[in-house]
């Protein structure tokens, strides 16, 4: 089990209160993802949940039992770290079991779970070789078997995926869902990377500041934003933001179109533009259109084979359905 | 061009490195020299320097006089007594300091080593005073906690040093997967520590084997370790350079040795965390 509640805790360094009073709930088996621009607290949020900081008030709530002043040693949780943090003067086999040694579990136990864990994340060659022979996915695959030895309440994940190269990155995200969908437990994961929040989560908790700006599904996010900050976070490439007599028209201070949600024609549509720099994915194609009357350029998203040319000028038109509009205050409006 | 003057530059440096080197080691090879003198010879003027009739005298007196199995026993127990008991105090402090800072850490630590500033001559009549009221005097425990004492500023620096090299990530890690402070310092921080910890024994041993102003003053007979040897060879009779030699060089020989076999651990202890 691991159902884990904040209640209204707070985080002081100094005279820097780096999280107001913030409730939250994740439920048992969930995988949510704090995500936030760097400096927005969501790494500190997950040290006060394993323990590793003290909270400055408020109370933290695991399986219903209150884990406020519980050392992170007897909070059952496990976490991955970003720098793997794995003992460097021990063997994969013994990093593995350290957990296990330190609950007293008997060795016959402790080598059964370490064979299943090197099984799973594929350790079994590596097992007595140490962490400084390893690679960057190898280090991260014995952090990993370190946290799930132990069966624990929930795992932290502390942007675990940052110090591995794109391809490497792919690949482990992939892995960690599919541990989760084996596992179901509760897993919170703490990244910047947008795109990681979006194919892992379950619950996204987006923050800024400390202050949680929207909880909820990745499409939820995706497609009814909050405010102006979870719009322009959310998505990839961003979605475009327009002030001016094009919100106007839509009763608005500020109007929000993805660029997928734009449709392109050589003719007609609502606004007239240039093509700038065009971008070739090969499946996509993203386009930088200035367009007269808008002040910053629009990103528009189109198939991988489009015959348009820098200088060249087409009509773009927004999918009337698929317009988020803004108030005054930068929040949604329904 | 560029290539000779950079070698030419290697050869002076070498040079003079050979010559301050020698410079520094002259008086042990003087005293090593000399103890293979005859008293006579020892004193001759102007002093011989290798043309003298090599004997093995000094020595046998030296042995008869003292009993230099029991000196050697004595520094051998203070000094490893003294730097076992230091770290156990400095390994924990050390840790805090370097892992728990807090506001004062850094002054706590500069106070600490502002003591080493202080002549120990100042302190010597109220701890005389202590010893014999609490029965230390000339007894090996005594002197392994005055010992420990003196060294403990200098093996909490050299600690606190390695132990900030350590990422606090692992220590987390540790706490994380359900280790006590204890299992954290013991199974995670020494051993990855331990070329630290082995420096800093090395050089504390060294320094409480040095160490004469406190072995001289708080002990006689019972206690005293071989810089007390050394001692008793310079006075009343008159000079006896030959036979002071023999003693001095039986008295620095095993710490010579195991710097000689431990150089290459010193060095590293103490340019440590000088350049990251």
């Amino acid at each position: 089990m691991g159902r884990i509640t904040l209640d209204k805790i707070t985080k002081k360094f100094g005279d820097v209160e780096v999280i107001p009073p913030l409730d939250l709930t994740i439920e048992d088996g969930e995988f949510v993802v704090f995500v936030g621009p760097s400096g927005c607290g969501k790494s500190t949020l997950l040290r006060l949940i394993a323990g590793l900081e003290d909270v400055s008030g408020g109370e933290i709530r695991i399986d219903g039992s209150d884990a406020t002043m519980v050392p992170p040693a007897k909070r059952g949780l496990a976490m991955v770290f970003q720098s793997y943090a794995l003992y460097p003067h021990m063997s994969v086999r013994k990093n593995i079991a350290f957990p296990l040694r330190m609950a007293g579990m008997s060795p016959a136990e402790q080598d059964r779970r370490i064979t299943a864990a090197a099984d799973v994340l594929n350790l079994t060659d590596y097992l007595d070789r140490r962490p400084g022979q390893l690679s960057g996915g190898q280090r991260q695959r014995v952090a990993i078997g370190r946290a799930i030895v132990r069966e624990p309440a929930a795992f932290l994940f502390d942007e675990p995926l940052s110090n591995l190269d794109a391809a490497l990155r792919v690949g482990m995200r992939l892995e960690i869902s599919e541990l989760h969908k084996r596992l179901q437990t509760t897993m919170i994961y703490v990244t910047h990377d947008q795109v990681e929040a979006m194919t892992m989560a379950d619950k996204i908790v987006v923050l800024r500041a400390g202050l949680i700006e929207q909880v909820g599904s990745p499409l939820e996010l995706y497609r009814a934003p909050r405010n102006l900050f979870v719009a322009g976070f959310i998505g990839s490439p961003k979605m475009n933001l327009i002030d001016g007599a094009a919100a106007d028209k839509h009763d608005c201070k500020t109007i929000g179109i993805r660029p997928e949600h734009i449709s392109v024609s050589p003719e007609s549509g609502d606004w007239k533009g240039t093509v700038g720099v065009s971008e070739h994915l090969g499946s996509d194609t993203f386009f930088h259109v200035t367009c007269e009357g808008i002040a910053a350029p629009l990103t528009v998203r189109v198939g991988g084979e489009v015959d348009v040319k820098y200088g060249d000028t087409i009509w773009l038109r927004p999918g009337p359905e698929q317009i988020h509009r803004f108030d005054q205050n930068g929040l949604r409006i329904a | 061009m560029a290539r000779d003057v950079t070698s030419r530059r290697k050869l002076i440096n070498t040079a003079a490195a050979w010559a301050v080197g020698l410079v520094i080691f002259f008086p042990i090879l003087w005293t090593f020299l000399t103890s293979f003198k005859s008293e006579a010879q020892a004193i001759a003027a102007p002093p011989l320097f290798l043309n003298f009739d090599w004997t093995l005298e000094n020595y046998g007196v030296v042995m008869e006089r003292s009993n230099y199995a029991r000196f050697l026993w004595n520094s051998i127990l203070i000094a490893g007594g003294s730097t076992i008991l230091g770290l156990l105090v400095a390994v924990p402090a050390a840790w805090s300091m370097a892992f728990v800072p807090s506001r004062r850490t850094k002054d706590i630590l500069l106070w600490m080593l502002s003591t080493k500033m202080l002549p120990a001559v100042g302190v010597l009549y109220p701890i005389y005073l202590l010893f014999i009221q609490l029965g230390l005097l000339d007894s090996r425990a005594g002197l392994i906690i005055v010992m420990m004492l003196i060294n403990l500023p200098i093996i909490v620096w050299m600690l606190y040093t390695y132990f900030r090299e350590i990422p606090v990530d692992i220590l987390e890690a540790a706490r994380m997967d359900g280790a006590s402070l204890k299992s954290e310092i013991l199974y995670v921080l020494t051993p990855m520590a331990i070329p630290g910890i082995a420096s800093t024994m090395l050089l504390n041993f060294i320094l409480a084997w040095n160490e004469a102003f406190w072995t001289l003053n708080l002990t006689s007979v019972d206690a005293a370790p071989l810089t007390a040897f050394i001692a008793s060879y310079s006075s009343p009779e008159g000079l006896f350079f030959a036979k002071l030699s023999a003693a001095s060089t039986m008295a620095i020989a095993p710490i010579l040795i195991l710097g000689w076999f431990s150089q290459k651990q010193l060095v590293r202890g103490l340019t440590f965390g000088a350049v990251k």
